[in-house]
């Protein structure tokens, strides 16, 4: 039956019946109204009365933002110079926009603060071995990922102190923390919070979900007192409090009392995040842990930790660019830090001119959206990374 | 009891008895924690006693000798330091509560427009959300205020806005709208109007339930809430007069004085909350799934009531949280007031008062017990607010 069938339709192809088509056409290409360029448009921008006022609205907005800032920025700015007279509105010169001319001249100063010009290889050293600790830690194939969190946990503190402050023993003369400033200041702040704030925040998240009545209770105060509070009040009471907790004799420097703030500060909600991240893992795990004999520290070391841990990078990320921008804040406890020293820089006589303020803030501002962008994208690829293994 | 233990329990030494270890380590712990206190307390006693600092809280009710840019209440250079502190309160009060109201529109209008069709719009808002959220809050305080207000041309070449308003580099002047007699009644009006609404509104829902006919609720309550007292407020003669700012040569007289300090602060604020609050939204949208929309859809309800009675209820409940940590965060950030010299809380009195008393314990645990009572205050009318409208499971 079929084969008949078959045979009569090639017999009635080889007749060549002029209608029938004997082979597949091409799809034709959509209509010019809905693909390309102008179809983009039509779907994107202006797909009805609502759609076309938004993109009027957006044009508007970028037409009144974007041009001067541009021009500000780029096109009116100094690029050169000395002092203020390079910045200043003269009459052959009547737009000035950006004195980036002010930037180049301070770079070092925003960089070191007033760290001795002939030690500032000690601050390039630093930086060096905090972009490798960053790197190992960050790259989650890295080889030895344990040394890693050694090296950036253990040695790099001390390293750097030494480093840093000085240390006349080994050749090295002290540096007193009143010199230093700048992006210098900023990195350490963060760098203390970012090392400290993991461990001791991790210790409070365990302490909160113990079984221990006082244990418990004594990291709740602790957690719910430090983040129902300001920045600022806790870096208050580090600077003008702790000094009188202490007995005088050891009267801790400026640059240390902020620092303990801001570490205080960041490990009560980096305790929050881990113990988010402890409630995630299943209870499974924690008996599982129990059944083959682990003790409690052993139990948290090599199951439950890692594994809460690493769902929670995203989040950990995300709290370190809360406490990179936070690390501003020791600006007012009068430590100079990246935008205490662009203060200390734009209302000196040298460079008074109405566009160096400005510029000097879109400086900080360069800086700070990089670290923070760079951070935040690190964040979403791990995100993204962690559910596609998830999904399995 | 002792038989039982024999036969099922081996014995244990009480140095293994877990019981008795927790109970040790707990005891340890609360003794660290008390020799810390301890030891503290004793070091700041002497430390005081040293530097001649008197303690206790005796300096409530002296004189406290300074001025301050701007009270709500009646403050002068012999007011006392008691009085200072409710000064700075209610300034924290006054920028954190206008500031949560503008960030939530804003912050609304952002989320919403960062999940358009529209190209242009969608990158717009989602531009100004990774541009805000990665700088320092400080830092656009600092530049709102030295780079943007401070450069506005001085007081003679002030800038005249229409409607009589003057701005220039010490604030922005507005005609203050002065009430004569007769505007009570607009007053009370207006709150005639609120219950005549809800009334209304619960009348309304009544009869639906009963006969399944809708009524005009919103329209009615407009009208009650703002159509009556504007009625009532033409009816008794427009009791109301605008009392111009006038500039003089030096000075301006008159009208309302907005500080520049008071407006770069509300507005760093405002465009940093706003920006969180609208990630917050569009996560919260984003989590009702597309087949409520769908299914809403094929029961026949429009667009708009689909959005209102599905969509929104919905979205609420995961925007609601991260929503009561921005209007906290807000409201502790407000602190930041103090890098610019408006004189909120921190500014006032930890600021000034704790630098002419010096008593610093006293200040510092005034301040932070002032901002943990708002936080704690806040976060539970929130999980109050958040129990009620949460997803109710048998």
């Amino acid at each position: 039956m079929a084969v008949t069938d078959t045979e009569a339709f090639e017999a009635r192809k080889a007749a060549d019946i002029a209608f029938v088509q004997s082979a597949t056409q091409e799809p034709l290409p959509p209509p010019m109204s809905h693909s390309g360029a102008v179809g983009w448009l039509r779907e994107n921008l202006i797909s009805g009365p609502m759609n076309i006022a938004l993109t009027i609205l957006s044009i508007l907005l970028i037409a009144w933002i974007a041009p001067p800032v541009i021009k500000f920025l780029f096109v009116d700015a100094v690029w050169s110079g000395t002092d203020r007279d390079a910045c200043i509105v003269t009459a052959e010169r009547p737009h000035v926009g950006a004195c980036w001319a002010f930037v180049r001249d301070r770079f070092s100063y925003f960089i070191y603060g007033s760290y001795p010009v002939d030690q500032r290889w000690r601050v390039d050293i630093f930086f060096g071995m905090l972009a490798v600790g960053i790197f190992w830690l960050a790259w989650l194939r890295a080889p030895r990922r344990d040394i890693g969190s050694i090296y950036f946990f253990v040695v790099l503190p001390i390293v750097s102190f030494i480093l840093l402050s000085g240390l006349p023993l080994i050749g090295l003369p002290k540096v007193d923390t009143n010199y230093w400033g700048g992006i210098l200041v900023s990195i350490v702040v963060a760098a203390v919070g970012i090392v400290f704030s993991l461990p001791i925040g991790v210790l409070l998240a365990l302490g909160r979900r113990s079984d221990m009545p006082a244990v418990r209770l004594l990291s709740v105060i602790f957690i719910e007192f430090v983040r129902g509070v300001p920045l600022i009040t806790v870096l208050f009471m580090a600077s003008v409090m702790l000094p009188l907790f202490v007995p005088e004799s050891w009267s801790p420097d400026k640059l240390l009392r902020a620092l303990v703030g801001v570490a205080m500060f960041s490990a009560a909600y980096m305790a929050e995040v881990v113990r988010a991240g402890l409630q995630a893992i299943s209870k499974g795990q924690y008996e599982g842990a129990q059944a083959v004999g682990l003790s409690y520290w052993q139990m948290m070391r090599l199951i439950v930790l890692p594994q809460a841990l690493r769902i929670t990078i995203p989040n950990i990320v995300n709290n370190y660019i809360s406490l990179f921008k936070d690390t501003t804040l020791v600006f007012i406890v009068g430590i100079f830090d990246l935008l205490k020293t662009i203060e200390a820089a734009r209302i000196d006589p040298k460079w008074a001119a109405p566009s160096t303020s400005p510029t000097g803030y879109a400086f900080a501002a360069i800086f700070y959206f990089t670290c923070c962008y760079l951070m935040s994208r690190y964040a979403r690829q791990t995100e993204a990374r962690l559910e596609k293994s998830h999904r399995r | 009891m002792s038989v039982v233990r024999e036969t099922e329990k081996p014995k244990v030494s009480l140095l293994y008895d877990p019981k008795v270890r927790s109970i040790a380590y707990q005891l340890g712990l609360c003794a660290i924690i008390a020799f810390l206190v301890y030891s503290a307390a004793t070091n700041a006693i002497n430390n005081l006693a040293k530097a001649n600092i008197a303690s206790g809280f005796g300096f409530w009710n002296t004189t406290a000798g300074f001025d301050i840019s701007q009270t709500l209440i009646e403050y002068s250079t012999v007011s006392t330091y008691g009085r200072a502190f409710w000064v700075g309160l209610l300034n924290t009060l006054l920028v954190a509560a206008i500031g949560i109201v503008l960030a939530t529109i804003l912050g609304f209008v952002v989320g919403v427009l960062r999940l358009s069709k529209n190209f242009l719009i969608s990158r717009l808002a989602a531009g100004y959300v990774e541009l805000i959220r990665n700088l320092p809050l400080l830092l656009q305080l600092l530049f709102w205020y030295n780079a943007v207000l401070k450069a506005l041309p001085e007081l003679r070449d002030s800038l005249a806005i229409p409607g009589g308003a003057f701005l220039n580099n010490r604030g922005l002047f507005v005609p203050q709208p002065v009430a004569t007699s007769g505007f009570t009644a607009v007053w009370i009006a207006f709150f005639a109007g609120i219950v005549g609404s809800i009334v209304f509104r619960n009348w309304a829902r009544k009869r639906q339930e009963q006969t399944g006919q809708q009524a005009p609720v919103f329209l009615v309550s407009l009208g009650c809430i703002i159509g009556l007292p504007l009625l009532v407020f033409f009816l008794a003669g427009m009791p109301l007069e605008l009392s111009f700012p006038e500039k003089g040569r030096f000075n301006i007289r008159g009208g309302v004085e907005i500080l520049p300090e008071f407006a770069a602060l509300l507005f760093g604020l405002v465009l940093y909350t706003a920006a969180f609050i609208a990630e917050a939204v569009r996560a919260g949208i984003q989590a009702v799934s597309h087949g409520q929309t769908e299914a809403a859809y094929s029961l026949g309800l429009r667009a708009q009531p689909t959005l209102r009675l599905v969509v929104i209820p919905q979205a609420m409940r995961v925007i609601i949280p991260p929503l009561t940590n921005q209007y906290l965060n807000l409201t502790k950030n407000s602190s930041l007031a103090v890098a610019i010299g408006y004189p909120d809380l921190v500014q006032v009195f930890t600021g000034t008062v704790l630098n002419q008393t010096g008593q610093a314990v006293e200040v510092v645990a005034v301040t932070m017990a002032v901002y943990l009572t708002i936080s704690l205050g806040t976060s539970a009318v929130m999980n109050w607010y958040n129990r009620r409208i949460a997803l109710v499971e048998r």
